[in-house]
This record gives C-alpha cells, structure tokens and sequence, in this order.
C-alpha cells in the first residue's frame, strides 16, 4: 500500500479546521471497525477521523508505505510497472484507492476575477480568521458550500451564496438522522447497474448537511435566516462583473420536489414496518428572495474573497494507462477498470449509491477483491 | 424519479418520439461535431420600424438542413409606440420561444416518464420598463425586470408529478437558459 504523506492523509492537509463528518459516528465506519465511544449519534471532528483511521491501520496491520509518491503506472506484458518517489515495482495488479477528491474544481472564468478580489478553495481554507474582513462570496450550495457560507456568516461577514444545482435534505427526519433512512430504507443499496443514468449519479453534488451536536439543518431556508444572501449559479464574468443566473426559482423547485419524493420513500418504507420513528413530516419550501441580483461588481469592493466551493475531481496525471474518460474520470464498471488487472476503489457510486462515503468501502472491496483474486487465479 | 411501467410506456401517446431523442442522446454522447447545430435567421427591414425575418435553413449533424418550408415573421411596434402595429415587438418573440420551448419539454418529458397529458395550457408575462430603452433613466435596463410563466396542465399525474414535469422541462430548455445565462452576441457590419 503506497501513501504519498501519511495515512488519513486527505483528512490530515485537505480540510478545513471546523469540519466534521456528515455522517453519524455509527455510520463512518471501516470492515470489523466501528464507533466505540458514547455519542454514536454525534459527528466525528477531523482529529478523531484521524485517529480513527490511523487505529484502523495499526489494527489491520495494514502494509502502508507512507511518504511514498506514486509519479507513473504503465502498462507491461503481464501486469503493471509502478514508478514512485522511492523507487520501481513491478506487479501484476494494481488497485487505485487515490481519491475521487485531489483536486478543487474550479470554472475557468475564476481566471477573469479582478486581483482585487481573493480567491480561496477548500483546500486552502482553513477557518475565517484566515481571510481579509467584509463580504465574501461562496460559489457552489454543496455540503462544503453550505458550511463554509454559515462559518462566514457567523464571523460577521456579508455572505453572498451563488446557488445552482443541490440536494437538499433535512438533518432530521421523523426524528432519525436523514443518513439513518438513506442505509435502512435500502436507498443506498441501489446498485450501479441498477442506477438509471449512473453517470449523474456519479457526478452528483453532496447533500446540503453539517455534522453539529445540535444536529441542525442547514439548508437554504436556515442561510437566509442567518441573513446569506442568495444568487443564481455563477454563470460568467463580463467587465469585471460577476454574473448569476436567472434560474434560481427552478433549482429551489427540484431540490424541494427532489427532497419530497425521497421522504415519500421512506414513508412508504417505514409504512409497513414498526420502525421507532415520528410521524411523516414535510418542509417548507425553499424561500425565493425577494429579488435576487444576477450581477455583481467584483471592483467595488463589496467581495474581499471569493470561496469556490465548486467540488472536487480526481488527479490521474500519474497514471499512464488509457482509461480516463475525457472529462477526466477513471472508466471502470463497477471498480473494475478497462484494463486487466487494473481496479479501483473509493470513487463515488463505484458499485452501489453507498459507495461515495466511508463505510460503503467493505462491501465493495469485497467483491473487486474477489474479482481481483479469480483475474489472478486465471492468469496463473 | 417517475417512471412509468413498461405498459404505460406504450398506451401513452403525447406525439413525442422520445425513442429517437434517447437514442439521438446516446449516438451525439461519442460525436460531439455531429451536436452542433448552427440555427440562422434573416431579417430585412421594410419601413419605420417594421421588419421582415426569414427562418428555414440550418446546420446540423454536420450538414446543411432545411425546414420544410420557409417561415417568416414580422416584427413592429404597437400603435402606442407611434407605429403602424402590422406584427408583434421583437421582445414579444422571447415570449413565444420561451412558451413553446417549455411547453416542448413538457410534452417531452411527460412521454419520457409515462404521463399522458391532456392539456397543456401557459402564460407567459415579461415585465418591461420602457424608460429603459427611451434612454429616460440609466439606471433601467433594456430587456425584461423578470418573466413569469403560468402553466395549467391536466394529465393523469398528481399534482407533484406535475411540478417535477415542469421543473425537469426549465432545466433542459434551450430558451429558458438563453434568457437565464449570459450569452457572448457579436454584431458586426459586413
Ligand atoms: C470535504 C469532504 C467531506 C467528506 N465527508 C464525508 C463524510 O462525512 N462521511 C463519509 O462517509 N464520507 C465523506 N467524504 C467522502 C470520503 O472522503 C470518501 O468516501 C473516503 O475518504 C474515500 O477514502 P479513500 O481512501 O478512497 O480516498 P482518500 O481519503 O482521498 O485517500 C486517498 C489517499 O491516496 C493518496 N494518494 C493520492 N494520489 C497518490 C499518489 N499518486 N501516490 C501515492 N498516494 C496517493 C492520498 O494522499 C490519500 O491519502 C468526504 C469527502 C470530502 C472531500
């Protein structure tokens, strides 16, 4: 197992410092490895996803290789030829676990930004302290979005938040953690094939939660009572002027109507079972704004920052084997890659929905594992 | 996701082909060249603010393409303008396009989800500050303050269904994202 830095390196240099899971402590679970504390219920801060995954390690006696970057995989005869910071392998397998999230994505009309105005990623975030006072503009109403404007916003800055696409969900529901229902009701267990356009499944933004003690929503209706002000997705910039779309309204109503038809499913799920919850609810719509600007000087002076809370992709520069889509994405169906002897895992709907998150790793190593070993097997 | 049984794919009709758009889908998802499509119009001025525009030809799937028959529309100004009124303003045309695209999705859509619709009815208001245009306050703009859309729709679907319908036919429409986003235009004098 080969590790540039350390292990749960992502978790170590890739967040920011008030971050915790948005999954429950139950939930963030590893195979024969789960919570043991006394708050299952409550969120895992970065310290103690660390310390969890680092636990993991030595307990596994996993093989780890840390400080070992891997620069080049080409393709040989019988396998794979591995080019790393520390020197050559040759193997007949490889498995990529490198992460579907190295890199913030970031539209190119970032480059058309005035100087004037600084711009930040996720990666380079670290808490509010670290940015200039006065209004901040976070781009995207993902998870990291949605958290990063309310950090801001309780800094005391005017939080501007450019909204397109989300998913929105309540942190609760009928009085279970909303995650409790996405594993029970089996929703999470919808398998890649089954997966209807899998390709927007794959690339589907993370859902509008925060892991809090309190165990609050935040979705859009909780930022505008905060006092975050909402504008349309960021579409171009034009004389220094950001400008915003006029489909606000439309991507509040299918994320409101998104969300119901999922809570219909639980309800329907829970229908016929004795399940230890509240009765249904339903939730206010989105509020629109009043007005909502769909333009914005960035020479005024009204944005200090800019956070592009915009996703994340995969970094494959290193892998010399051809089997990257070309936006960018690794082709394999299921984790086994276009490629023999080539997998891979951790990549967001990899064989089923739970895939994207931690604890959807033991199913599915399981089973391109025994892929893995029957390629080998038949080879040999 | 609505998704109609395999039976209801079959008995609906709301004269959608949506086999040939799925599968024009998936051809164009390996031939990007092929998807783009040049659409072209000519206009012709005729007198004070009248004018003439002609739409048939296009480009498409890499080659020229027709309409069956040429189109033509007149634009002018209403009598209130001081003009002679012989067709609709220029910025009534981005009602009908914004209006039949939606409905176009609608119908669309609902095929693609099993719904058979029996009526699909919209109104279409753009709120307009002329003082814009007269040049009488700077802060106005030209173009429409907002646009709101009124559909009613009587299909076998609940009312939910209803709105996913209309909500799934904005974010696919080409009018409704030319109005909403940005667009670079260049005017040039041959
Ligand atoms: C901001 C954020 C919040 C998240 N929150 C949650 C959550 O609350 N709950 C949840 O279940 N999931 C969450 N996820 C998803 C979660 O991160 C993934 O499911 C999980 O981390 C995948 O683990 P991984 O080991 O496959 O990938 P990673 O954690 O990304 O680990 C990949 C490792 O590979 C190393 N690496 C990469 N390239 C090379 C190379 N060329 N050579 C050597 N080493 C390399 C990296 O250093 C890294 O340590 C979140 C993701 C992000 C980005």
């Amino acid at each position: 197992m080969l590790e540039r830095g350390e292990v749960a390196n992502s978790w170590r240099r890739e967040r920011w410092d008030s971050l915790r899971l948005l999954t429950p402590n139950w939930l963030s679970r590893l195979p024969g490895h789960e919570y043991a504390g006394s708050d299952p219920d409550d969120y895992m801060t970065m310290g103690e996803v660390v310390e969890f995954v680092e636990r993991y390690a030595t307990v596994t006696r996993a093989p780890v290789q840390t400080g070992t970057n891997v620069t080049s995989v080409r393709r040989t005869d019988d396998g794979y030829h591995v080019t790393t910071s520390r020197g050559e392998i040759s193997c007949r397998t490889v498995v990529i676990a490198s992460g579907a999230c190295n890199q913030p994505s970031v539209p190119q009309f970032a480059d058309a930004v005035p100087a004037s105005v600084r711009q930040v990623t996720p990666f380079d975030y670290r808490g509010p302290g670290q940015l200039p006072d006065g209004g901040v503009l976070v781009v995207g109403a993902s998870a990291t979005g949605v958290q990063l404007a309310a950090e801001l916003r309780r800094s005391g800055r005017p939080v501007t938040l450019s909204v397109g696409e989300h998913v929105r969900l309540p942190r609760l529901y009928r009085g279970r953690d909303v995650l409790w229902w996405m594993d029970a009701s089996g929703v999470w267990d919808q398998r890649h094939d089954e997966v209807e356009d899998l390709t927007r499944a794959r690339r589907l933004p993370s859902p509008q939660l925060v892991g809090t003690p309190e165990r609050s929503t935040l979705d859009l209706n909780a930022l505008t009572a905060m006092g975050v002000e909402l504008v349309g997705r960021w579409a171009a910039v034009r004389d220094g002027c950001a400008l915003f779309s006029g489909g606000l309204r439309n991507v509040f109503s299918l994320a409101d109507l998104k969300m119901r038809r999922l809570l219909d499913t639980f309800d329907a799920w829970a229908a016929g079972r004795d399940a230890d919850v509240d009765p249904p609810e339903r939730f206010a719509p989105t509020q629109v704004p009043e007005k909502s600007r769909w333009q914005l000087d960035l020479r005024s002076g009204e944005i200090r920052t800019i956070i592009w809370a915009t996703g994340y992709r995969p970094d494959y520069r290193w892998l010399h084997v051809p089997v990257i889509d070309p936006k960018g994405h690794l082709r394999h169906e299921g984790g086994t890659v276009d490629s023999p002897g080539l997998y891979a895992l951790g990549l967001p709907v990899l064989r089923r929905r739970r895939s994207t998150f931690i604890h959807g790793i033991e199913d599915d190593a399981h089973e391109v594992i025994t892929h893995l070993t029957q390629h080998l097997a038949a080879k040999s | 996701m609505t998704k109609g049984t395999l039976r209801d794919m079959t008995t609906i009709d709301n004269g959608v082909n949506v086999q040939a758009l799925l599968d024009a889908r998936e051809a164009l998802k390996g031939a990007p060249e092929a998807a783009q499509f040049t659409w072209r119009a000519s206009s012709k001025w005729q007198n004070g603010v009248h004018s003439t525009t002609r739409v048939q030809h296009f480009f498409g799937l890499g080659q020229e393409q027709s309409h069956k028959s040429e189109a033509v529309f007149t634009a002018d100004h209403p009598e209130v303008f001081a003009a002679e009124d012989n067709g609709i303003t220029p910025i009534e045309y981005l009602l009908v396009g914004l209006a039949s695209c939606l409905t176009a999705g609608v119908a669309s859509v609902a095929q693609n989800r099993g719904i058979q619709l029996r009526s699909v009815e919209s109104t279409v208001e753009g709120h307009h500050d002329i003082r814009g245009i007269l040049g009488a306050d700077s802060d106005v703009r030209n173009g429409f303050n907002d646009i709101k859309v009124t559909f009613t729709i009587d299909a076998d679907a609940s009312q939910e269904d209803i709105e996913a319908l209309v909500a799934q036919s904005q974010k696919r429409s080409a009018v409704f994202d030319a109005l909403t986003n940005p667009t670079n235009v260049s005017v040039e004098v041959a």
